[in-house]
């Protein structure tokens, strides 16, 4: 993998190994989390839950040990962030979570690896070891008397549901990933019961930053309601894919520009489990408050076949539903049936409607984001794009 | 299994579970260092495990049924799984698929009778800006063509 130099206005801006780190412990962990919640930080993963409050929550906890873990889980198809900030900026991530684990009093960081990515294993194992070498990790960190902190990496096995905080815990608990139900949530009672944050690896990159630089600087970037900068994964056709960092609030019309996408159909915004945009909404804005998403852009041209892109998705959602609730288990194979039928033109609006209606129902009654967010593209699509769908396959359509 | 066998894979996993905590939570990493040496679980190891960490067999069993790269059968040396998601299928997976398939003369999901390969299909590998992507046991190999493809898994032992 060669690294690129990048150049950014928040997380790839300048940085060296271990300034967060030796900053925060010259204060105190109320200081560190007002300069957090002044930075507005949200969650990097998609859900945008805000991070000064999720490590307030676990700071004033009483409780014999804590955790920080670092949600390296990256499956959502189109994400490809984390895989960036893990080889290129290490550093970052790693720092952030020291800081974290200062702050929230925790003696242990867990990086939870997708076995996907395996092969950064030893590379991240060497930067930690460097990290001991130095006094970043390990005992009296610093010159801090009394504060130790480790981290461990420990592997996935292949399952997109452990994405989900809950279902990361119970897979390292040593049990399916099957997500529990919220609340109580991980901040009261996470790894082994003890209280636990749970973030992403781009909000612990953005941590490291907002230590170094204050929260008032990390505010001036973005929106108001979404601040700093978002990372983009770009994928699909267009001239230069690849992660972008670009300011919340960027229309999307703006992004297909700077990668240079050409006759451009529709846009799926959040991965499979986002919504896809038609060229009509192309002046949306990403953000928290409109299309919010963890960073996955995949971009269709006209010539791609719209139903065969739903497939795709539904075949991953039915495979990925770790199945222990219903709606999600059966409603997912349902939207697929779904999809066959539209592609073999079997179908009546009557049931389309129906499919539409259960994946509102999906929508409520999941258990967990999966499948809460599983009928998305489906509803979007047939929503966004009803002429393509009903109008072809030799008017079968009832036209 | 060989009673010899038997008492040298227990030695193994007791070490493994003594060198990751007498708990639930090193099943994972245990499943895995046992995986990486005979390319799946066999079942004496499940029940073993089992004993070691205090748990039922069956818990290990429906965990291990879980999770996509952990196996309960006996699996290739070598195993290559292809990325199917949206973004690999449209720059060009299907070819891929193809040509592999008639290289080795197996489909996906199958095995070679040599023990050689096992072929696969994944979810997302998270190489959508350098698709089509192939993992080869713990190797990415990105932007690959049927001709590439071929080549790779042709120089696998």
């Amino acid at each position: 993998m060669e690294k690129i130099k990048r150049n950014g206005t928040v997380l790839f801006s300048e940085y060296s190994r271990g300034e967060a780190v030796k900053k925060a412990l010259t204060q105190s962990r109320e200081d560190i989390l007002l300069e957090l919640r002044e930075s507005k930080l949200k969650g990097r993963g998609g859900a945008g839950f805000p991070t000064a409050t999720k490590w307030m929550i676990v700071a004033a906890a009483q409780a014999e040990e804590k955790f920080i873990i670092c949600n390296a889980d990256e499956g959502e198809p189109g994400t490809f962030k984390d895989r960036v900030l893990l080889l290129e900026y290490p550093e970052l991530v790693f720092d952030g979570m020291v800081v974290a684990g200062y702050t929230i009093g925790a003696k242990m960081g867990i990086v939870y690896l997708r076995a996907e990515y395996s092969y950064m294993r030893a590379s991240l194992e060497g930067f930690l070891e460097s990290m001991r070498n130095d006094n970043i990790l390990g005992k009296n960190i610093c010159g801090k008397e009394g504060f130790d902190f480790d981290i461990m990496i420990r592997m996935g096995s292949g399952a997109y549901v452990c994405g989900e905080e809950t279902a990361l815990i119970e897979s390292l608990e040593g049990n399916r990933g099957e997500a529990r139900n919220r609340p109580p949530y991980p901040v009261n009672t996470g790894f082994l019961g003890r209280p636990t944050v749970v973030n992403n690896v781009e909000t612990l990159a953005a941590v490291s930053h907002i230590i170094v630089k204050s929260g008032a600087w990390f505010q001036k970037h973005g929106t108001d309601k979404s601040t700093g900068s978002k990372l983009f994964s770009v994928s699909g056709d267009c001239a230069k894919p690849g992660v972008y960092e670009l300011p919340w609030g960027t229309k999307i019309s703006e992004l297909l520009e700077i990668v240079g996408a050409k006759d451009t159909k529709a846009v799926q915004v959040g991965g499979a489990s986002g919504f896809c945009i038609p060229k009509s909404q192309f002046d949306r804005k990403l953000s928290y408050e409109d299309a919010a998403t963890g960073g996955s852009i995949i971009i269709f041209n006209e010539s791609r076949d719209i139903l065969k892109i739903l497939k795709n998705f539904m075949e991953f959602f039915v495979e990925e539903s770790c199945g222990q609730c219903t709606p999600c288990r059966i409603g997912n194979s349902k939207l697929l049936e779904g999809v066959e039928m539209l592609e073999n033109g079997k179908y009546t609006f009557a049931y389309m409607n129906k499919l539409k209606d259960l994946g509102r129902t999906m929508q409520v009654a999941s258990k967990c984001g999966l499948g809460q967010s599983s009928p998305n593209s489906f509803i979007s699509i047939l929503e966004n794009f009803k002429s393509e769908i009903f109008n072809s396959n030799g008017g079968k359509n009832g036209f | 299994m060989l009673v010899l066998e038997k008492h040298a894979m227990t030695d193994e996993i007791e070490k493994l579970v003594e060198k990751y905590g007498k708990d639930r939570s090193s099943l994972m990493p245990v499943l895995q260092e046992i995986q990486k040496k005979y390319h799946y679980i066999p079942e004496f190891a499940q029940q073993e495990i089992a004993r070691v960490l205090d748990i039922h067999p069956v818990e290990v069993y429906s965990f291990i049924s879980f999770y996509s790269f952990i196996y309960r059968q006996p699996q290739g040396r070598n195993i290559v799984r292809l990325c199917k998601t949206i973004t690999c299928d449209m720059a060009g997976k299907d070819g891929i698929v193809k040509a592999i398939e008639r290289e080795l003369g197996i489909k996906f999901g199958e095995t070679t009778k040599d023990k050689r390969i096992t072929l696969e299909f994944v979810n997302c590998l998270g190489m959508c800006d350098q698709g089509p992507a192939l993992l080869i046991n713990e190797r990415v190999h990105p932007k690959v063509t049927p001709e590439t493809a071929v080549q790779i898994i042709n120089e696998l032992r």
